[in-house]
């Protein structure tokens, strides 16, 4: 241990555990506490709640308009998944490979739409959308999340690819692998974690993006993130509250298993 | 040399040349489209801003320094900024130091903690403290039940509002990579100040703080400069009295179709943005090297 040299008694640091406890109930009971209270049957969501109701859960899931907004959210997240980790983790194994200044230049690039505010990338996708004839299109907002994506792949598959050893990949050729194979065969089991972090941390980007779809994602197209945002710039829909517990167990059952499977993996490492 | 390395040679070179292609594509073209639809309307923005009327000319700045309203936006969003990072950091800096002193089974527990905020939906966060912020939100009930005020505070809608939400998106940005720098500090350095008579305080402020504050000001600047141009969670905890560069960007764009004035907002923007962790690293290198 780091401090092993140095006793400080706990009571010495009472006003540190204090600071840090209060650190995590800021973060973390506003987000635990929505859940309760979506059950509550008071249009201002008391807590605690004096009686119980399942009618916000009711009004999501008989609404149309809430269910295919859902529906939309979920599929434009799948497909903008679906392009940008099979082009990441490309990207990401050229990027590793190759020396030189094309490749540090590419390299800015390809991280770029996570470096610009969110604001101006939206304005600008609106402005090449309207001359497109792309805005409220499904294949306009797919591209966009797709874009918006892609930086994290690279960072995170890029991150396992400098831990693993290229030697591997090599050995399998002189075995006789296509380039392909070996990749396939050799490289990719062993940055299993990195392109299993990169599909949810995609999914997740795609799925919570709000601004661009602001801009891009109306009429018959629109997004969950969206219509929350609308509804909630006039009034504080209780609705809300229930879609949002939805989406509190959807991320914390995501890094349950993340974290979950990451275990074994180290194990295995070792 | 026999005939058959020959032919493999030869036919080795092609095959290694198509490959390095193909590898050169799979980054070059993702860049490539990434840049069409990410950067390059924006670039195509940025050079209209300087047309007005079918004329070069600086009028959509010129307006930024006539129109005292645009003067205030822009000094608000830095003041935001710079009030919701100092708070980050006298939260956040405790945080890490706290997590890099457990054992590790427990310092893993509390960087899930860190990462649970991490990971959930922005909007969702933002929308739990809309609720708890609220007139009748458990807040006031608390403070009316405890007889601190007699009636509910009005805090939904307010600068306080957009502060406090803020920091709360904004704190694991800083507590995740302050504790990875604090943990690559060597721990040999405060064992040797013990050593030589330091007390713990003594230590901590004379050797760890200032080994750890590059890192400090690293994470600090990331947080200004993702708060200048943070959208959602400011216009809904703000709930209209708080407005910033971004949303003055957005209303442009979606109420008036000004594309000229918008493009020119996000040009300065985006030149704070990139300038200020240059000049903050070029005030780092100095005070490095006062140091020396």
């Amino acid at each position: 241990m780091s401090n092993a040299a140095i006793h400080v008694p706990h009571s010495h640091r009472a006003w540190l555990y204090v600071l840090v406890s209060i650190v995590f109930v800021f973060l973390l009971v506003p987000i635990f506490i929505v859940i309760p209270m979506s059950f509550s049957d008071s249009k201002y969501l008391e807590f605690p709640p004096e009686a119980l109701t399942l009618q916000w859960y009711r009004t999501f899931f008989g609404s149309n308009e809430w269910l295919a907004a859902a529906r939309n959210s979920l599929s434009v997240a799948a497909v903008a998944t679906l392009i940008s980790v099979p082009v990441g983790v490309g990207a990401a194994y050229a990027l590793n490979e190759a020396r030189g200044r094309l490749f540090v230049l590419l390299r800015f690039f390809l991280l770029l739409p996570q470096l610009i505010p969110v604001v101006l990338a939206a304005i600008g996708v609106f402005f090449l959308y309207i001359r497109l004839n792309l805005v409220n299109t499904f294949a306009g907002i797919v591209v966009a999340h797709s874009a918006l994506c892609i930086p994290f792949v690279v960072i995170t598959v890029g991150a396992g690819l400098k831990t693993f050893d290229k030697a591997q990949e090599n050995a399998a050729r002189t075995l006789g692998a296509s380039r392909l194979r070996a990749f396939w065969d050799v490289t990719v089991p062993q940055i299993r974690l990195s392109i299993i972090a990169a599909v949810i941390f995609s999914f997740i980007t795609s799925f919570d993006e709000v601004v661009i779809g602001l801009f891009v994602a109306g009429g018959s197209n629109t997004l969950l993130t969206r219509l929350m945002f609308l509804s909630l710039r006039d009034q504080l829909d209780p609705v809300i509250a229930a879609i949002s517990s939805i989406l509190i167990v959807i991320s914390v059952l995501a890094i349950a298993v993340f974290v979950a499977l990451q275990r074994p993996g180290r194990e295995a490492a070792r | 040399m026999t005939a058959l390395s020959i032919s493999e040679r030869a036919t080795a070179r092609p095959r290694r040349e198509a490959f390095y292609r193909a590898r050169t594509s799979a980054a070059a073209i993702p860049a490539i489209v990434l840049v069409i639809v990410m950067v390059g309307p924006f670039v195509w923005l940025a050079c209209l801003s300087f047309v007005s009327e079918g004329h070069l000319s600086l009028a959509n700045y010129q307006r930024m320094i006539d129109n005292p309203s645009y003067w205030k936006i822009i000094v608000a969003t830095f003041q935001l900024s710079a009030i919701v990072s100092i708070l980050t950091v006298i939260l956040g800096y405790p945080t890490a130091y706290l997590i890099k002193l457990l054992p590790p089974r427990l310092a893993t527990i509390a960087l899930g903690c860190v990462l649970v905020p991490f990971w959930t939906s922005l909007l969702v966060r933002t929308y739990a403290w809309m609720v708890l912020l609220q007139r009748n939100g458990v807040i006031n009930d608390a403070l009316i039940a405890l007889h601190i005020v007699d009636t509910p505070l009005r805090m939904a809608n307010t600068m306080g509002a957009a502060v406090v939400g803020m920091v709360h998106i904004m704190l694991p940005f800083l507590i995740l990579p302050l504790y990875a720098s604090m943990k690559a500090i060597d721990p040999d350095l405060t064992r040797a100040a013990a050593g030589l008579g330091a007390s713990p305080t003594r230590s901590f402020f004379q050797v760890f703080l200032p080994l750890s504050l590059p890192g400090v000001f690293a994470g600090m600047i990331l947080v200004f400069v993702l708060c200048l141009g943070f959208y959602v969670t400011p216009q809904l905890l703000g709930g209209g009295n708080v407005v910033t560069i971004s949303m003055k960007i957005q209303h442009n764009v979606a109420m008036y179709a000004d594309w000229g004035a918008a493009s020119a907002l996000g040009v300065i923007l985006l030149l704070a943005i990139a300038l200020i962790p240059l000049v903050a690293k070029a005030m780092g290198a100095a005070y490095a090297w006062r140091m020396r």
